[in-house]
């Protein structure tokens, strides 16, 4: 009897896990907001992708407010005139499989035009064939991995864009990577890093550009891990990083893991700074971390929300928004990326009845030749759908906070 | 020989918390033949049970490592063991003499309640919470292998509570009768044993323990998320399997065995962070190839 139910018990284990990638698709829909007000009888449907639950949330949720708050506002200034907008946020976990569902669902609803997100580029990567087979314009506010845009080769120089319907307000690890070896070897003076990924689309791919300029400015590897997503007890991988003697150790994942990477090493007896890049920049890395956290460093896309005239008023109006979460890494590049969608329905939908496939397309088509004042800036398109604005900035754990150190760009 | 040491005691540590939370799966599954899977979130619970308590505390009484640390394991082990009562209560002892497959997914079925039931209603849960730092954070050094206030006191605490359960489960009165119930329940019952008792202490046991490794946990790695008992659970019950599922001493071994595999495969095998489950799963179906019932598990002849 004992080794029957253990029998069973394998494949159940198995199960567990599908079960609980799959999870369930928690609709969080704000509705249509201030319907009565806009006039307008025909419905537009922007939907939004992005981890609304799990340890991600932080990044989602500011993603989501961020887009309803450009929705609404249009709703109220009657943007795209005799329609109404509705907002519709997904919830994918932050997971690639869910992210899938998500994409579905959406694109099966009739009226949906537009999908702002996802986070994750793992989850972009599974959502872009599905909107691209509905023809329905997705603008990613977070992905950073360039093949999303640039096809799987672009690193031999051989850039061929995969999907015509999707665009980024988020610049690419190719700018990104570099950008933070440059600083590291120029600014900061450090030649020898240790490399952590965690084996995500993102982590390992952000770490890969950042590996290839450092060698280029003559600082080297001592070492190059991998953790997995998840993890949380990085004591083995932390101890044979030590014995390397790194000046620095660069982390390609997000901030759940960084947190707990950055108080272990310290714990170790491992004060080196930790940087990371744009998925590490949250509030909640130096609340887990804690003191930890002083001096550790992360590159995020475009400039300070706070520093930009143009982004000064969406802080303003987001306030006056009462959500109960703050706008976080992404807030300002999900407001553009929806306002985007909205310019383009503003050109397209009068004068159509109804939402069928030539509007998608045209929506498409009107996304890739707009150019908007948004809250990062100009914000236009490139021939593969990458953002024409490549702005990072280095920020800086100070006091327990995160305080901008320098804004730029990557010169090549 | 030092960065030898130094994994060695990185390995036991993980394995300390392992074997915790294994002893829970290996009880339960010496005296019902369940595997419940809602045992990570058992775990899962306790952590939020002690923060819980953590946070009602006044600030004056939480700097205070000798009245927060014993209030804050008292609540996660009473938040633990609660859950773990109603659970038997509720969604075990109705199926008692269910086909075994029954109990097997309605325990999935409590895992995923138990997890979304934190993650809606515990505030601010939807994200990672911070955890407390209950103890000083520095290190003791022992010829320069560097270990952690905290991951000692992990280790100490796991192992003392392993010593403490065998000694009780071989003198006491109780532990007699647990090992009786598990041997023949229809016999033990003639004997005047209260089977159902029995389970219920075992479950609580259980509990207990793994609310211990819950606190023990965040503590360790100074944040608590809802879905943190998924994988430590998973990892748990691999090292009750390991050890041989239903021996409690095959329990503690398989944890340490399991955190020992990560740890030397990170440090000693090219690449081998990156492929560290790999190896502990290559050991366990290894161990399960030529040892079917697991490293300290004895063939018991088939149940009438």
């Amino acid at each position: 009897m004992r080794s029957r139910s253990l029998r069973l018990a394998a494949p159940l284990v198995v199960g567990a896990v599908v079960l609980t990638a799959c999870g369930s698709n928690k609709s969080e829909s704000s509705g249509s907001s201030g319907g009565s007000t806009s006039g307008g009888n025909k419905t537009a449907t922007i939907g939004l992708s992005a981890p609304l639950s799990g340890s991600l949330s932080s990044l989602g949720l500011g993603m989501k407010n961020s887009a309803d708050l450009a929705v609404k506002q249009a709703n109220a200034k009657q943007t795209v005139k005799g329609w109404t907008l509705k907002f519709d946020a997904e919830d994918d976990q932050g997971q690639a499989n869910v992210g899938q569902q998500v994409a579905s669902k959406l694109a099966s609803q009739k009226d949906v035009v537009g999908v702002v997100g996802p986070l994750n580029s793992s989850v972009g990567q599974q959502e872009q064939p599905v909107l691209a087979q509905a023809n329905i314009t997705q603008i990613s506010p977070a992905n950073t991995n360039p093949s999303l845009t640039q096809g799987p080769d672009y690193s031999t120089g051989t850039k061929k864009r995969p999907f015509a319907n999707y665009f980024r307000t988020a610049t690419t690890d190719a700018v990104q990577g570099p950008f933070a070896a440059q600083y590291v070897v120029q600014t900061l003076g450090k030649k020898k890093v240790a490399l952590v990924n965690d084996k995500k689309t993102y982590g390992a791919g952000l770490v890969g550009e950042f590996k290839k300029e450092l060698t280029k400015e003559g600082g080297s590897v001592v070492a190059d891990e991998a953790i997995n997503p998840g993890d949380k007890d990085f004591s083995a991988v932390i101890s044979k990083i030590k014995t390397a003697g790194p000046e620095l150790l660069y982390y390609g994942g997000e901030y759940p893991e960084a947190s707990l990477l950055s108080s272990q090493m310290k714990q170790a007896n491992l004060n080196i700074p930790l940087m990371g890049g744009d998925g590490i920049y949250d509030p909640t890395y130096i609340s887990v971390a804690k003191e930890a956290a002083e001096g550790d460093l992360a590159t995020s896309v475009g400039a300070p929300a706070e520093s930009l005239d143009t982004a000064k008023q969406f802080v303003a109006d987001y306030k006056a928004g009462n959500y109960s979460e703050p706008f976080a890494a992404y807030g300002p590049y999900t407001y553009d990326a929806a306002n985007v969608i909205i310019s383009a329905l503003a050109q397209v939908l009068p004068g159509k009845n109804a939402i069928d496939d030539s509007v998608r397309q045209a929506v498409v088509k009107a996304v890739q030749g707009t150019s908007i004042d948004g809250a990062t800036g100009k914000v236009s398109f490139d021939q593969y759908g990458d953002t024409s604005n490549k702005t990072l900035t280095v920020y800086k754990v100070t006091s327990g906070a995160w305080k901008a150190e320098k804004t730029g760009s990557f010169q090549g | 020989m030092t960065q030898f040491l130094q994994q060695l005691a990185n390995g036991l540590v993980l394995g300390a918390t392992y074997g915790l939370i294994a002893l829970g799966y290996t009880m339960v599954y010496g005296i019902i033949q369940l595997i419940n899977f809602a045992h990570g979130e058992i775990f899962m619970v306790g952590a939020f049970g002690g923060l819980t308590v953590f946070t009602a505390l006044p600030a004056a009484l939480g700097r205070n490592v000798w009245i927060a640390l014993p209030l804050v394991l008292a609540g996660a082990m009473a938040t633990s063991v609660v859950t773990g009562v109603l659970m038997e209560r509720l969604a075990y002892r109705p199926l008692r003499n269910a086909p075994r497959l029954a109990p097997l997914i309605t325990a999935i079925g409590v895992s995923v309640v138990l997890q979304e039931t934190i993650r809606l209603f515990y505030p601010g849960a939807k994200a990672p919470k911070p955890f407390p730092r209950l103890l000083p954070d520095g290190a003791v050094t022992l010829g320069g292998v560097r270990i952690a206030w905290v991951s000692l006191f992990v280790i100490v605490v796991a192992i003392a509570l392993m010593i403490a359960l065998a000694v009780f489960v071989q003198t006491s009165r109780t532990g007699r009768a647990m090992r009786a119930t598990s041997q023949d329940p229809d016999t033990a019952a003639l004997m005047g044993i209260d089977t159902n008792r029995i389970i219920v202490i075992t479950f609580v046991i259980g509990a207990a323990l793994a609310g211990v490794a819950g606190v023990l946990q965040g503590m360790r790695f100074v944040s608590i998320d809802f879905f943190m008992g998924f994988l430590a659970g998973l990892k748990a019950f691999t090292a009750a399997v390991l050890g041989g599922i239903g021996n409690i001493t095959g329990a503690v071994l398989g944890g340490f065995v399991l955190g020992l595999v990560e740890t030397f495969a990170t440090q000693y095998v090219p690449n081998g962070s990156a492929y560290k489950d790999v190896f502990a799963f290559v050991v366990l179906i290894l161990v399960l190839v030529f040892r079917p019932t697991g490293l300290l598990g004895e063939q018991v002849g088939t149940r009438a």
